[in-house]
């Protein structure tokens, strides 16, 4: 077992609390349950995410659990994704789902609005291209709906094609009828998600969490 | 004794109908005076009417009659609420109904102790008359006058257009407070009698008041589910649907305030927990219709409320007492403000979205009082309180006050703090999918965190609601119907409404300003596909078989309109006309796409063209048939275009049995539109495809009203 396992480090813990912006007591919850469920291994599997009841039921559990294995979430410049990941990959995804503190700029707003958009982004974006193809759109739609049945599956490229058209017709404008719109860039998705707050929407309350009590 | 009751009643009757003939004429006038209704809340202007006939009324000799207190807690408040009720969003409430809660509960006893006590203080300081007044009918009244009005707050806040955020936090309090109004108002109307009160009293209160508000909320939620249930039987009956909600909604306030629970606590329940399935059973017209019935009986309630309140000022004996009126007021206002700061700091610690100090001002000040107080204090009677026409006068004050001063320079102070306003956007397919796949994220983001937070709960009553509730209360597939599906549905009818307003010809809404079509996202394709496919022989003759079976079962609903018929029967002219004509449609809708960002759905056939026409043969020129809209497809006799396969083979048997059922529906279907390019794929390789099972969709019949921005109608726990 390593250094982090038998008592909290605090230095360790003060680097992670400036980078993540989490607070100690919040990181000590999470290394705790980080530990639950990797079985106090130091790092964390697919298989182990896996493992958690309640994502049985959640349509998009595969994406979500891609998304910790995702280097691009991991703020470092990565691309790829990787098969384990240590306690600081593993805050760094959950910290995109922190609150935005009370007095923060507008500047600082725009940034983490703009970060936890990125984080939605690169959860469309499986090939990493940078933008997302009607192929894509379509998946997460079909996803979305996988509980459905047939039903489902069949409208789901309706409503992928309509989703697809409406960003289209908003980001570009008129196009002539030989023009292609090759997928949903950034930029784009930052437009037509623009009316949705997401800097207030995308929170998870990480401050009554315990994990020892709570968890399976 | 009885006649001189009657003539009374038959007198506030008689003036009831003329104020109620008068009332819209007003407000229509009001509306042609733009620069006055921007600057002053209608609701002022309606008490400013009130008070000019009240002041005729006693000028002629008569008595103007005053706001009783049965006809406006049994007639004039339900409409409102229930109003308010129905359209309530409900995403936003439960989102912030902690918030919600602690202002309606905590800040309203908070404001009535305060207000009562102090002015008890007051009273006695004063003395002379004013010493008689004791504590119980201080504190009496101090909880009738510490109630947010939802009234009010409606009528004033609905022209502010001010956040949502905002909107729902003074606006459910101004709902959930009635059950503390009630409850303190029996409890000390009681008490006053006895004299005094102990600890167990005070137990007691809080007792009865979780029986009130929960006994409410329970009668609301036993009769919302009945009516949801009801519904489900109404597919042969469409005309009586928008009855059952509005009888339902009734005896659910009724048979609360039978048992002393909170009325409108039962009414909110009733509307909230219909909703969501009764839209998902009712036709389009009964919704269409129970919308505007409902919003036309609470304006109207609305209007005669403010002009009684005007009435009865001038009516009503009054006692003014420069002590207490003052006190009152000023009382009040601390009060309020107080409340909200201290209760805003408490919030704030749970709370993710912080309440800044603008929203708290926002809170307080939209801490208006209205007709309810006014008719609480009206229904107490002088033998117990003595003081029962100074408290009216104070009340009265204090309404005026805070309908006119605060309700006159909300709009001022919300422009010069820069307060959020709603956002008008209209809701749309990419935000709906991205809300309900974070939705999924946070909660399995909260799984993964081992934290049974908002997300998970929610998520779970989403998935017994899906599992076992809707299967209950909604009729046939619907009830599988997942929401994002269910929404673009909804939105597709939508479009094909705008569309089929615009006449289908040279003007488009203005809301699709697009010119993108699916070509322009469809990943190229081999050229063959783009050809338009040439009809085999062998297709022929399939389509003329489905045509026979089709037409012989239309042909009898269909016969009077048969002059109109632009497309002939097969029978009769040549067939070949029809498959020519067909092939201009198609040319013709491939110029359409432009106008979609729905994909453009297959084009018509034969029986659809004379449906539509026959749906309603003014609004369709025999020219547009072949010019324009082949977009929405109206389809009275099949469910399924003809052109498809399977209609042959599946006719005889699933295909018969089904339609019958659907033809029952009473009303046009509507059909999903699927994209061309899916249609050219399948007339390609039609014998290999199987074409999925019916799709049930919602009745479509004649346009009817302009669809509206319908941004309060959201899905339930979305």
């Amino acid at each position: 077992m390593g250094s982090f396992q038998s008592l909290p480090d605090d230095h360790q813990y003060r680097t992670l609390s400036q980078k993540t912006g989490f607070s100690l007591e919040q990181i000590a919850i999470l290394h705790n349950r980080f530990k639950q469920l990797s079985q106090n291994e130091e790092t964390l599997r697919r298989d182990d995410l896996k493992t958690i009841q309640d994502l049985e039921s959640n349509p998009i559990r595969s994406q979500i659990i891609e998304a910790f294995f995702d280097s691009r979430n991991f703020q470092k410049d990565g691309v790829g994704s990787v098969e384990e990941i240590g306690f600081e990959e593993f805050l760094t995804v959950m910290s995109y789902f922190r609150a935005p503190p009370q007095h923060i700029t507008e500047e600082q707003r725009e940034e983490m609005r703009r970060a936890k958009l990125r984080f939605l982004f690169n959860m469309h974006d499986t090939d990493n291209d940078g933008t997302i193809t009607l192929e894509e759109y379509r998946h997460v739609v079909e996803e979305l709906l996988s509980r459905s049945g047939a039903l489902g599956r069949e409208t789901a490229k309706g409503i992928a094609d309509a989703a697809m058209l409406e960003v289209a017709s908003i980001s570009v404008g008129p196009m002539a009828p030989d023009e292609f719109y090759e997928g949903i860039t950034f930029e784009h998705f930052l437009k037509i998600l623009n009316g949705v707050e997401i800097e207030t929407r995308m929170n998870i309350r990480f401050l009554n969490m315990d994990a020892t009590v709570l968890c399976k | 004794r009885r006649r001189i009751h009657y003539k009374h009643e038959a007198q506030t009757a008689r003036d009831c109908l003329v104020l109620h003939h008068l009332s819209p004429m007003r407000r229509r006038g009001f509306h042609l005076i733009p620069r006055l209704s921007s600057i002053v809340p209608e609701s002022c202007l309606l008490i400013v009417v009130g008070l000019l006939v009240g002041g005729l009324m006693k000028l002629v000799g008569e008595i103007p009659p005053v706001l009783e207190s049965k006809i406006f807690f049994l007639y004039l408040l339900p409409p409102i609420i229930l109003d308010a009720g129905y359209f309530l969003p409900i995403r936003q409430f439960t989102e912030n109904l902690g918030t919600i809660l602690m202002f309606a509960v905590v800040g309203t006893l908070w404001n009535a102790f305060f207000v009562g006590g102090l002015l008890y203080g007051v009273c006695q300081l004063e003395g002379h008359r004013l010493v008689t007044v004791d504590l119980l009918s201080c504190l009496l009244f101090g909880s009738i006058i510490s109630a947010v009005d939802p009234v009010a707050v409606l009528a004033v806040f609905e022209e502010i257009h001010i956040n949502e955020l905002l909107h729902i936090l003074v606006f459910g309090e101004s709902l959930l407070n009635d059950a503390v109004t009630v409850v303190l108002y029996h409890l000390f109307e009681e008490y006053s009698s006895v004299g005094s009160i102990t600890v167990m009293d005070v137990f007691l209160g809080i007792v009865c008041f979780l029986v009130v508000s929960l006994g409410g909320i329970v009668v609301g939620a036993i009769y919302g589910i009945l009516a949801a249930f009801t519904s489900r039987f109404t597919s042969h009956t469409r005309v009586i649907e928008p009855l059952f909600v509005f009888v339902y909604s009734y005896m659910a306030y009724l048979s609360a305030e039978v048992f002393h629970l909170s009325g409108i606590m039962a009414l909110i329940a009733c509307g909230a927990v219909m909703r969501p399935y009764v839209e998902a059973n009712i036709s389009h017209k009964s919704h269409t219709t129970i919308k505007y019935f409902l919003k036309m009986w609470s304006s109207v309630s609305d209007t005669l409320i403010f002009i009684f309140l005007g009435v009865s000022t001038v009516a009503g004996p009054h006692e003014w007492n420069w002590t207490f009126v003052m006190a009152t007021l000023i009382f009040c206002l601390v009060a309020r403000v107080l409340g909200v700061v201290g209760l805003t700091f408490v919030i704030n610690k749970f709370r993710i979205v912080k309440l800044t100090s603008k929203d708290q001002f926002i809170i307080a000040y939209g801490g208006l009082r209205g007709a309810i107080a006014f008719s609480l204090v009206y229904l107490l009677k002088t033998e117990h309180f003595p003081m029962r026409n100074m408290f009216l006068t104070a009340i009265i004050t204090v309404i005026f006050f805070t309908v006119f001063v605060q309700g006159m320079t909300i709009r001022p102070l919300v422009d010069l703090l820069a307060v959020k306003k709603k956002q008008e956007t209209k809701r749309s397919i990419n935000e709906e999918i991205h809300t309900q796949f974070l939705d999924h994220l946070l909660t399995g983001i909260e799984d993964i965190c081992g934290h049974y937070g908002h997300h998970h709960w929610k998520d779970k009553l989403n998935r017994f609601n899906k599992k076992y509730v809707k299967k209950c209360l909604i009729a046939g597939e619907r009830s599988k119907e997942p929401q994002l599906i269910a929404f673009y549905h909804k939105m597709e009818m939508k479009q094909a409404i705008e569309l089929v307003e615009s006449g289908g010809g040279a003007k488009f809404p203005s809301a699709l300003p697009s010119t993108v079509s699916m070509q322009n996202i469809q990943p190229k394709k081999p050229p063959q596909d783009r050809a338009l496919p040439q009809l085999s022989k062998a297709r022929e003759e399939e389509i003329r078989k489905i045509l026979r079976t089709n037409l012989q079962r239309t042909r009898q609903r269909l016969r009077s309109y048969n002059r109109h018929t632009l497309v002939a029967d097969p029978y009769e002219d040549g067939w070949n006309e029809i498959l020519i004509k067909r092939k201009k449609m198609k040319e013709l809708e491939k110029k359409m796409n432009n106008y979609l960002t729905v994909p453009a759905p297959p084009p018509d056939s034969p029986t659809i063209a004379r449906a539509r026409l026959a749906s309603d043969p003014q609004a369709w020129g025999l020219k547009s048939v072949t010019e324009s809209i082949p977009t929405i497809k109206v389809d009275l006799a099949s469910p399924q275009s003809p052109e498809s396969v399977n209609m042959v083979d599946e006719f005889g048997k699933k295909g018969s049995q089904s339609k019958a059922s659907k033809e029952e529906e009473g009303g046009l279907t509507m059909k999903v539109p699927s994209p061309t390019n899916q249609r050219k794929d399948k007339t390609a390789d039609e014998d290999n495809d199987k074409e999925p099972q019916q799709r049930l969709m919602r009745c479509l019949s004649d346009p009817g009203p302009t669809a509206e921005e319908e941004d309060e109608d959201e899905a339930f726990l979305p």
